[in-house]
């Protein structure tokens, strides 16, 4: 008797809570669908928004995203994948890696408000940049510095040691066969960091409110005024439209694309992580 | 001769499209100690697995044919399978006790089963610890966490577990072949004493074991029961041709 | 090249000694104006009269983040159970990357969908004048941490050895008892791990929960409007001047979350450390 209802108990929790995630799933997915595929048109893709034709466009939106995703990621990509290869490769002190570790660690731990403070006080004021996009993407490299390491590290600690010695064995020097055996061979687990990077860089709002700022006019990206650059991402925009404006249709819509790049961004992460595994 | 305790009849077992047990024919009698020998992959094991159903956990395998256990059919559609396992109780290849506390491990199928008085939980598991022949050895550290054992230990704590739940019958597979050969000689010991109470079926590869311990002795090939008999004559006298290739060393 | 790549890795060191010590040099001032304890037990917060306490925003998201894990990680626990070890390996295929997009979606979406269904829903339910609150921004949390839960609960359980269960089983014990009995407990550092992420996730939180939470710094209630350690910083960094003490009050909150963070992580260490040594 006491078997039966403990028998019942577990599986009316286990069919139950995994009905309220399902149907959480689902409702979240259709209803941010349903209220915001129909206002996706060329038009609000393509164009700014205008008060005269009192029309509204998220290209300035999409171009900022651009932005931020590539300045950070040619300043972190480097970085990480330098700090992972010195990682696996060279470090010998023990209680440096660790430390290294420790500090990439705690880094994916911090909250973004905080990251969005040090940016604030670091980029924009110590470093007069203002708040622009330039301040913002700076401050995301270090918020996906660890991401970056870490996939970096991962797919390193994969490539086989003999390949390593077969290079070394051969009579090319560390360097070389880094860069001619090891890196080629953790390509994917570099690749699949970025991707992860994008996703943050894209999901991301807190700290590119406070350090990219938050206008929807559209920036010139010409190389003398590049420095200057200050506007919202998708995420920020989203931001302004629901809260500010009350226009939730225009969010909603936002929300469908960045669904829809989450789904990408994913898609390509696993794809990427899957043909990992197999290598 | 009293009425077999598991009897097979004309039992054929499916791996998908895998026939892994053909046509089997086994009649095995009450506190005796039956093993079943052949090469790998002869169906020794699925054969034992059947007996308490564990094989239902794989998926698409089917059965046809007859087992009974005390007369009654084992893959009966209205058969309690936690009842049937409370019954035939098993002891694995590699000791597998749970990443709990000495005492919890023996108390884990008693409970299961109901028994929550604290008094009757603690003689439950002393007696089993006993019959298990570690008691001596785990007595003063029962609130410690099992895998701290050593791997002979490790597997005496499983056959204690497995008593716990006052089983029929006990199936072992090949439950000494990952152990060195002081606590396979004590494991050995321990079957034997085992046997005034309990059932067992064995499977194991070692032949030097098969013949130390066992009364009767099955052989398997691809799938086919070759030869069932008491197994000193079967040993010393084998009928079949094919098994006195293998007794002999000849193949396996 | 060596030389270079040891740089690389000084640089990630680096980056947290900087972030640690900017926090510290500019969390400190205002603190040291407006007085330790006044500053971490005082109940009021009002820039405009220069009331700097931060009581109400540190039980706010406590009572915050303690909520959204006693209704997330059940939820979690339950779902991470069924797609490890019940579901059929078609719906756990499907099932799993549709947990996969949930932690994706940025927590500005989250915001947007609890400010338009939830608030509205919550104040026609529960009679309120208005549905940003404590409760709404619990629930909103408690979705957000649902994905990482669920994953790395999965992770862990379908972890656990097969011959626990096998034993398990052949002892006469059910499936679910064999799930709950053995796999759960033998899953625990890994279950415990999701859990400790998960408090690290809400308590960092700040987007979403600017949108559905009311953001005024009451003593929290569940049905009141409230902010927490985050918002009380995202909701003013933009409109408070630099140098000033409501600026640099900010930053005093910033320490103190920097704080909270810092204790979870060497709580998860703990965890993952006595996984290990098993």
């Amino acid at each position: 008797m006491r078997r039966k209802l403990y028998e019942m108990t577990g599986r009316i929790l286990l069919y139950g809570c995994t009905a309220i995630t399902a149907g959480l799933l689902l409702f979240l997915i259709g209803y941010i669908l349903l209220r915001g595929a129909g206002g996706i048109s060329w038009r609000f893709l393509s164009t700014a928004e205008s008060v005269i034709h009192g029309t509204v466009g998220i290209l300035p939106a999409i171009k900022n995203t651009v932005f931020v995703i590539l300045v950070s990621l040619m300043a972190a990509l480097p970085l990480g994948v330098g700090a992972a290869v010195y990682l696996t490769e060279y470090a010998r002190n023990r209680r440096f890696v660790a430390a290294i570790e420790f500090a990439s660690e705690t880094l994916a731990g911090i909250p973004s408000i905080i990251y969005a403070l040090v940016g604030v006080i670091l980029f924009c004021t110590a470093l007069k940049l203002q708040k622009t996009l330039l301040a913002g993407s700076l401050t995301l490299v270090i918020m996906i510095l660890p991401t970056i390491i870490r996939s970096t590290q991962e797919s390193l600690k994969t490539v086989p040691q003999s390949y390593r010695e077969g290079a070394l064995g051969l009579g090319s020097g560390k360097w070389h066969m880094i860069r001619t055996v090891v890196l080629p061979s953790s390509i994917d687990g570099i690749v699949t960091g970025c991707i992860l990077a994008v996703g943050r860089v894209v999901g991301e709002s807190a700290v590119l409110m406070y350090t990219a700022g938050m206008s929807m006019a559209m920036q010139s990206f010409s190389p003398n005024r590049l420095a200057g650059a200050s506007g919202a991402t998708l995420t920020v925009a989203l931001y302004h439209y629901a809260k500010e404006n009350a226009d939730f249709s225009v969010a909603f819509s936002i929300a469908a694309i960045l669904l829809i790049l989450t789904v990408i961004i994913n898609s390509a992460a696993s794809f990427l992580g899957g043909k990992l595994k197999r290598s | 001769m009293d009425a077999p305790i598991l009897s097979a009849r004309n039992l054929d077992f499916y791996y998908g499209e895998t026939h892994a047990l053909k046509d089997i024919c086994l009649d095995i009698p009450e506190h005796n100690i039956t093993a079943l020998i052949g090469p790998s992959g002869c169906g020794k094991s699925t054969f034992l697995r059947t007996i308490n159903r564990m094989n239902d956990l794989i998926e698409g395998v089917k059965v046809i044919g007859s087992l009974t256990y005390r007369g009654e059919e084992i893959y009966a559609p209205d058969r309690d399978v936690t009842d049937l396992r409370k019954n035939i109780g098993m002891v694995f290849q590699k000791p597998n006790p749970f990443p709990m506390s000495i005492y919890d491990n023996v108390a884990y199928g008693p409970r299961t089963h109901g028994i929550r008085a604290k008094a009757k939980l603690d003689d439950i598991v002393e007696q089993s610890l006993r019959d298990a022949a570690i008691w001596d050895e785990v007595k003063d550290r029962l609130k410690k966490n099992a895998l701290g054992l050593s791997g002979g230990q490790q597997q005496r704590l499983c056959i204690a577990r497995a008593l716990a739940v006052r089983p029929d019958v006990l199936l072992m597979d090949e439950s000494t072949s990952a152990l060195d050969p002081i606590s396979t000689s004590k494991i050995e010991d321990l079957t034997m004493e085992l046997k005034k109470a309990y059932t067992i079926v064995i499977v194991t590869h070692n032949m030097q074991q098969a013949v130390r311990i066992s009364d009767k002795t099955a052989f398997f090939l691809l799938g086919e029961l070759i030869e069932f008999g008491d197994t000193e004559k079967m040993f010393s006298q084998p009928e079949d041709k094919r098994t006195e290739d293998y007794i002999t060393g000849r193949f396996g | 090249m060596q030389v270079l790549f040891t740089l690389c890795g000084l640089i990630a060191v680096g980056f947290v000694l900087l972030i640690t010590i900017y926090l510290v040099i500019s969390g400190i001032p205002a603190i040291r104006k407006i007085g330790l304890f006044r500053f971490l037990f005082g109940k009021t917060w009002a820039a405009g009269q220069n009331q700097y306490g931060i009581l109400p925003l540190i039980l706010t998201s406590l009572y915050g983040t303690a909520g959204a894990i006693v209704i997330g990680v059940p939820i979690g626990f339950f779902t991470a159970v069924f797609l490890a070890k019940v579901a059929p390996r078609k719906v756990a295929n499907v099932i799993r990357p549709a947990v996969s997009l949930l932690a994706g979606i940025p927590s500005v979406v989250y915001g947007l969908v609890g400010m338009c269904v939830l608030v509205p829903a919550l104040r026609n339910w529960l009679h309120l004048p208005a549905g940003d609150s404590l409760l709404a921004a619990i629930i909103v949390l408690a979705v957000m941490i649902l994905p990482s839960i669920i994953s790395l609960s999965e992770t862990a359980l379908e972890a656990v050895p097969r011959e626990y269960e096998e034993a398990s089983l052949a002892l006469g014990a059910t499936k679910l008892e064999t799930y709950f009995r053995v796999s759960a407990p033998a899953a625990k550092s890994g279950i415990a791990a999701a859990v400790v992420l998960g408090i690290g996730r809400a308590i960092g939180e700040a987007m979403a929960i600017m949108m559905v939470a009311g953001n005024v710094a009451n003593m929290p209630a569940l049905t009141r409007s409230v902010r927490f350690l985050t918002t009380g910083i995202s909701i003013e960094l933009n409109y408070s001047q630099d140098g000033s003490l409501q600026r640099q009050a900010l930053f005093s909150i910033g320490l103190v979350l920097f704080f909270f963070i810092m204790l979870i992580n060497a709580f998860l260490n703990l965890v993952l450390k006595r996984e290990k040594e098993d």
